[in-house]
């Protein structure tokens, strides 16, 4: 395995991009099958989570376990007001992104001073309380009618519907530009594409700009940062505005794609397969999320196919192969070599509970 | 005033599971500083093996369900669930214990995962109801009091959790492995060298806490009378909150975090609403985080990353 990525990474790396870019371009044509093109359509929309994420797991190291309430705020953000006010969609992008951004600073501002461990906990506590209350909608405030003085709300809010409850909300509006509507799967697979590569350009210049450093000064070290003069709640603040607004576009595209949310579209689980795609792909690394991404979004759906017989032994095999995966290469499967170098100087340094 | 009462015997049932779950959280923490999230999907399966045992030997055998047979059961249960949880530690975690933070995490998601769908394979994915049978071999004795009824089931599950809890408390403070378990959770190296086995420990906490969940899992199948293959999620993250509240590694904290935890929530259901019980159980654990980051009962420590 070593071997195989360390050769990958020697090939003259200019024919490896020509290749690479001529297969994504014409993978539509390729393979011919919508199915398929579906699934990549998906991989796109999980490696963008992916990516996201990453700026807060990777970058910045804090554990993040509830993203799927920031992918949420994005994709119900676009649905209401698709629905309601007949936005067009590529308005609704930006505004997608700034309403998760926003929301991320007012629901992580309290939590920055918490670490490890805790902070993933209060993540999780906060992606359930998103889930439960977009589950639950306006309506189920009715009790608060009970609080005397606020019985003329009664009637308000039981008639209200924002979210629509566990039904979620249907006939979200299709993207359009100069008159062509995107429909088929095709069609989302190039805007998706378009989505990625941007994202993917942006997390390179970022990775090594002022704000990326600092984030991995950070993570090393948070004392040491603070006394070289980092502003530490600033640049934590800033990588969940930032992964936030990214997860909150990329619920906006998939809104506009599926056309029916639902709040079980942004369980726990979600939070679960974008927590393992950047610790399995490689954290900190944007080679590594993509990997992570094919390993946890494509890798299932390829075995729906190897697996005939076996259907139900899918999920089964997928979790030994998360501890396997984990057990055998810790580090993930293509980790940056800085994120590396730190899991060695750990792996002297400490014993656990020491 | 009767409903109240209702509430709060009703919360102080629930809560007693939360905590006999809660309790394997924070004994692995305590040991390895882990989120063990396979430890819910563990309950799951001391919930399936108990009560598919009983209910298919009431129904087939025409075994009459007295005290003695619960307790069987439960011991039988309980040690399965116990390997289950050493094999787990063994695959899953001990190749692990030097990768960092986390890989481990992933690693428990993994095996989350492995045993939620091992179990539906082993039982199917539908929900589990008993069958009619079964309800009637169950002593049904019920007592009123101040307008709350109370059945004797739920007095014998009391008894059992509390008593479950009160011979942890002595083990862990009163006994030589006890006080080792204690020493380990401070300092793994320090413990090494006062002589301590710690990885024949860490074994232990393994066996403990799972054998406490899967008691738990059996008492809420009784109680509710079905389970379901993802019953581990719900409850599992529900019992970590109750850990939390009572400060994570504190043994008795879980007690009191998971008590607490099902009064909360047994108040909130009837007298908010039940939709929102889940969001208010969280938004405590958020605020109760916000506030004292250890919990209730837990010591300040320095966290390093």
């Amino acid at each position: 395995m070593r071997d195989f990525f360390a050769r990958l990474r020697g090939m003259n790396s200019r024919w490896q991009y020509v290749i690479l870019a001529a297969i994504v371009l014409l993978f539509p044509l390729i393979v011919r099958s919508n199915r398929w093109v579906q699934v990549a359509n998906f991989f796109f929309i999980y490696a963008m989570l992916g990516l996201s994420l990453n700026i807060i797991l990777g970058y910045a190291g804090l554990y993040q376990l509830g993203h799927a309430a920031f992918y949420a705020v994005g994709a119900y953000t676009t649905a209401i007001l698709s629905t309601h006010f007949d936005v067009p969609i590529f308005v609704l992008l930006p505004i997608s992104g700034v309403l998760a951004a926003i929301f991320a600073i007012l629901i992580s501002r309290p939590i920055l001073h918490l670490r490890g461990d805790y902070l993933c906990i209060v993540t999780i506590g906060f992606g359930e309380i998103v889930r439960i209350a977009l589950r639950n909608d306006v309506s189920s405030l009715a009790f608060l009618a009970n609080i005397p003085g606020l019985a003329f709300l009664r009637e308000r809010l039981e008639t209200a519907v924002i979210t629509g409850g566990p039904n979620g909300i249907m006939g979200i509006a299709r993207p359009r530009i100069l008159g062509l509507v995107f429909r088929q799967q095709w069609h989302y697979y190039y805007l998706f594409l378009a989505f990625v590569a941007f994202t993917i350009f942006a997390m390179r210049r970022l990775e090594d700009s002022r704000l990326g450093r600092a984030w991995t000064c950070v993570r090393e070290d948070e004392l040491a940062a603070e006394a070289m003069g980092i502003n530490t709640v600033h640049v934590k603040l800033l990588a969940f505005a930032l992964g936030a607004a990214w997860a909150g576009v990329a619920g906006s595209l998939y809104a506009s794609w599926v056309t029916v949310i639902a709040p079980e579209s942004f369980s726990f689980w979600e939070s679960v397969v974008m927590f393992c795609i950047v610790v399995l792909g490689g954290t900190g690394s944007i080679p590594g999320v993509l990997v992570g991404t094919v390993g946890m979004v494509v890798l299932p759906e390829l075995l729906r196919e190897v697996l005939l017989n076996i259907q139900q032994w899918r999920m089964l095999i997928f979790g030994a192969a998360m501890i396997f995966m984990m057990v055998v290469r810790p580090e993930g499967l293509w980790p940056s070599q800085r994120f590396r170098r730190e899991l060695e100087l750990a792996k002297e340094m400490a014993t656990p509970g020491s | 005033m009767g409903q109240l009462l209702q509430q709060l015997l009703n919360g102080l049932t629930i809560g007693s599971f939360y905590a006999l779950i809660a309790l394997g959280y924070t004994m692995v923490y305590g040991v390895l500083k882990l989120i063990n999230f396979a430890h819910g999907d563990l309950f799951m399966l001391g919930a399936y093996i108990g009560l598919v045992t009983l209910a298919s030997l009431v129904v087939n055998v025409g075994l009459a369900v007295n005290l003695g047979v619960l307790l069987a059961i439960f011991l039988i249960v309980m040690s399965l669930v116990g390997v289950v949880g050493v094999i787990l530690e063994r695959i899953a975690y001990r190749p692990l214990y030097k990768a960092g933070r986390l890989p481990p995490i992933v690693s428990a998601l993994g095996a989350s995962i492995f045993l939620q769908n091992g179990v539906m394979l082993l039982y199917g994915a539908r929900y589990r109801t008993f069958p009619e049978a079964f309800k009637q071999a169950m002593p049904e004795v019920m007592w009123e009091l101040g307008g709350a009824r109370f059945t004797l089931m739920q007095v014998i599950m009391l008894a059992i959790s509390f008593l479950l809890m009160a011979a942890l408390y002595l083990f862990v403070n009163y006994t030589r492995v006890g006080t080792a378990m204690r020493a380990v959770a401070l300092d793994h190296d320090t413990a090494r060298l006062m002589g301590i086995d710690v990885n024949r420990i860490i074994v232990l906490v393994f066996i403990i806490g799972p054998a406490l969940g899967a008691a738990g899992g059996i008492m809420v199948g009784l109680f509710y009378g079905r389970i379901y293959f993802t019953l581990g999620w719900s409850y599992g993250l529900k019992a970590f909150t109750a850990a939390i509240l009572g400060g994570i590694g504190n043994i008795p904290g879980a007690m009191i975090g998971g008590l607490l935890l099902g009064l909360v929530e047994a108040l909130a259901t009837g007298f908010v609403s039940d939709a929102w019980k889940n969001a208010i159980a969280f938004f405590i654990l958020v605020i109760i985080l916000i506030l004292r980051p250890t919990g209730l009962l837990g010591e300040r420590v320095a966290e390093k990353l």
